[in-house]
């Protein structure tokens, strides 16, 4: 970056930064000051403006056993859908990347699901999930009850799980399939020679080198399965059937503009601020060792 | 490199026709679903075979969720949030990489550490600010004693407002103002040597030339790609448009629009639920952002893994 700064104009710098710098202002630095002052502060009920409360908001926060139960079921998605998505990515590209016969075809359709809304992608599995008229509807005219996400928690839980991980695939697919591209095809070729089968080689060679992609998917994943989730639980379940899908990004919308608890939804977004602040940090100081790597 | 392992072949070429079935089937289904009459989606089992009602499906979609203007809401975010996302993170990355300036550093991490506060954990008070974009400035012009002076010397108040609720400008400017382009062009101009900018200079030109001349040709490719992964990026939004428009009729965009076709024990009263006609809109909507990669691959691929934070 040194070496490039070659250019002094001030003004011209005031002008070029300026759309950007107002931009993230206005709408990162000052919402989250915003929530940083409702997180610690409480509207009075009679008027008079908000008081300061120092971590009140917080500890009433701690001590709500539906706010836990919202955590764990954030935890439990998590690492669900984490897993169900990089796992089958992870195959699909190794087997993928052995470029056989007709290769090309199935990384460009192992790609689109991407494309999909994840909004469009719920009101899909909604209806492939719907109790009286999608996959299960066959199952559940022989044994009624057997699977209804409209009454079951955990039927809701998988189905949203689904839903979810369906789209995020294909996007772990696109950088596992990168990550094994860049592997030198000298080595793969070499333990070719030395006689190792195809097998061998992805358990000795292929996985060993992919490691750095698997930790900064497993991390975006984390992330985006805490923020990104929203859309899907919205279309989906609407946090139910009794708050069994409410998770914690589907909570904070819910307590800030349904139950107009500002100050409530404040200390939830400052904790899942905090969450997804740690989770970049530990991704942004990975992504370093990832240069060094390659 | 050739080897010899039919057994293995198959194997590989199964895995991945299951795994074209897990991408496939459910856009499939939606498709066929969107084929079917009311009676036929309604009765088990599930049907893979497309019926012959899909213009019918699809005109009545089209009619329930108004989609005529939706789309072209979507369409209008879309392409102003790619665009505008261009043109701020290219300008923002040359003043960033090419310039050198006092706190050059500390305006590089201000802007890019709001790639960590995404906008589900700050919804509440980004709505807050919609409401009136212009608080911030009100509040410091306040605290300062800006605004005292103001009316002190004009004697008017000095009350600033301007609300995004309902607006294009509201649905488009927080989806613009993200880091994830300006990432994606710093990373790109600090890849073209520092001599081409060095000669440049000894040749006597200026910084907008240099712009204009080399920069722009140069990033043509990256352009591309960040215009695709960004209109996919606008048009599949759903909570930001959900909250900042009100009037639904007038603003609302396509994507949000597919939870009011959802068939539930409300909206049909009890009745048979009206899947298919659900499933066409579904269909109508996930087919633009589909085109888009199906024509832009190569550049939504590269798009995709140059920027992510």
């Amino acid at each position: 970056m040194e070496h490039h700064a070659q250019f002094r104009t001030r003004w011209l710098v005031a002008l070029l930064l300026a759309p950007q710098v107002l931009l993230v202002f206005t709408f990162f630095y000052w919402p989250a000051g915003a929530a940083l002052f409702w997180a610690f502060t409480l509207e009075q009920p009679w008027g008079g403006g908000n008081a300061f409360v120092g971590f009140d908001n917080f500890t009433s926060l701690f001590a709500d056993s539906f706010y836990w139960a919202s955590v764990g079921r954030t935890i439990v998605f998590a690492l669900a859908s984490s897993c169900l998505a990089m796992g089958m990515a992870l195959v699909l590209a190794l087997f993928c990347d052995r470029q056989l016969r007709g290769y090309a075809y199935y990384r460009t359709a192992l790609i689109w699901p991407y494309a999909v809304a994840a909004p469009a992608a719920a009101v899909a599995f909604r209806y492939v999930f719907a109790p009286e008229a999608g996959v299960f509807a066959g199952l559940n005219a022989m044994y009624p009850g057997l699977w209804n996400p409209a009454m079951s928690g955990t039927d809701a839980m998988i189905m949203i799980i689904i839903a979810y991980s369906w789209k995020f695939i294909s996007y772990n697919f696109i950088f596992f399939l990168a990550g094994l591209q860049a592997i030198p095809r000298s080595l793969i070729e070499a333990a070719a020679m030395d006689g190792s089968g195809v097998l061998r080689r992805m358990r000795d060679i292929q996985l060993p080198l992919l490691t750095p992609t698997v930790f900064f998917l497993l991390v975006i994943n984390i992330t985006d399965s805490f923020v990104d989730s929203f859309g899907i639980i919205d279309i989906t379940t609407e946090g139910g059937p009794a708050k069994a899908t409410n998770l914690m990004v589907y909570k904070i919308y819910f307590d800030g503009f349904k139950g107009l608890d500002y100050s409530g939804a404040a200390a939830q977004s400052i904790v899942l601020m905090v969450l997804v602040m740690a989770l970049t940090f530990v991704q942004f100081r990975y992504v370093e060792r990832k240069i060094h790597y390659k | 490199m050739i080897e010899r392992t039919p057994v293995l072949n198959l194997v590989t070429h199964l895995i991945l026709l299951f795994g074209l079935a897990v991408a496939f089937v459910p856009m499939w289904l939606v498709f066929t679903a969107s084929s079917l009459t009311i009676q036929e989606i309604n009765a088990p089992p599930i049907s893979f075979i497309p019926g012959d009602q899909l213009l019918v499906n699809l005109t009545a979609a089209w009619q329930r969720a108004e989609l005529g203007t939706k789309l072209l809401n979507s369409l209008i975010v879309a392409l102003a949030v790619a665009t505008g996302k261009i043109l701020i993170a290219s300008l923002t990355a040359f003043a960033l990489v090419y310039f050198r300036f006092p706190a050059r550093m500390l305006i590089f991490w201000m802007i890019f550490a709001t790639l960590m506060l995404p906008l589900e954990v700050r919804i509440v008070p980004t709505y807050a600010v919609a409401a009136n974009a212009l608080a911030p400035l009100q509040a410091i012009l306040d605290v300062s004693g800006l605004s005292a002076l103001w009316a002190y010397v004009t004697g008017v108040n000095l009350v600033m407002e301007w609300n995004l609720l309902n607006s294009y400008t509201g649905l488009i400017l927080p989806l613009v103002a993200t880091a994830t382009g300006t990432f994606l062009f710093r990373q790109f101009y600090m890849t073209i040597p520092p001599e081409i900018v060095e000669a440049a200079r000894m040749d006597g030109v200026g910084p907008l030339r240099f712009l204009r001349d080399m920069l722009i040709p140069l990033s043509r490719t990256n352009m591309a790609a960040l215009f695709t992964i960004m209109f996919i990026y606008a048009w599949n939004q759903y909570l930001w448009p959900l909250l900042i428009t009100t009037d639904r009729k007038g603003y609302g965009t396509a994507v949000m629009e597919l939870k009011r076709l959802i068939p539930t024990a409300s909206t049909t009263g009890g009745g048979t639920p009206e899947w298919n006609v659900a499933m066409a809109g579904c269909l109508i909507v996930m087919l633009p952002p589909l085109v888009i990669v199906a024509l832009m691959q190569r550049y939504f691929v590269r798009g995709l893994i140059a920027a992510d934070k």
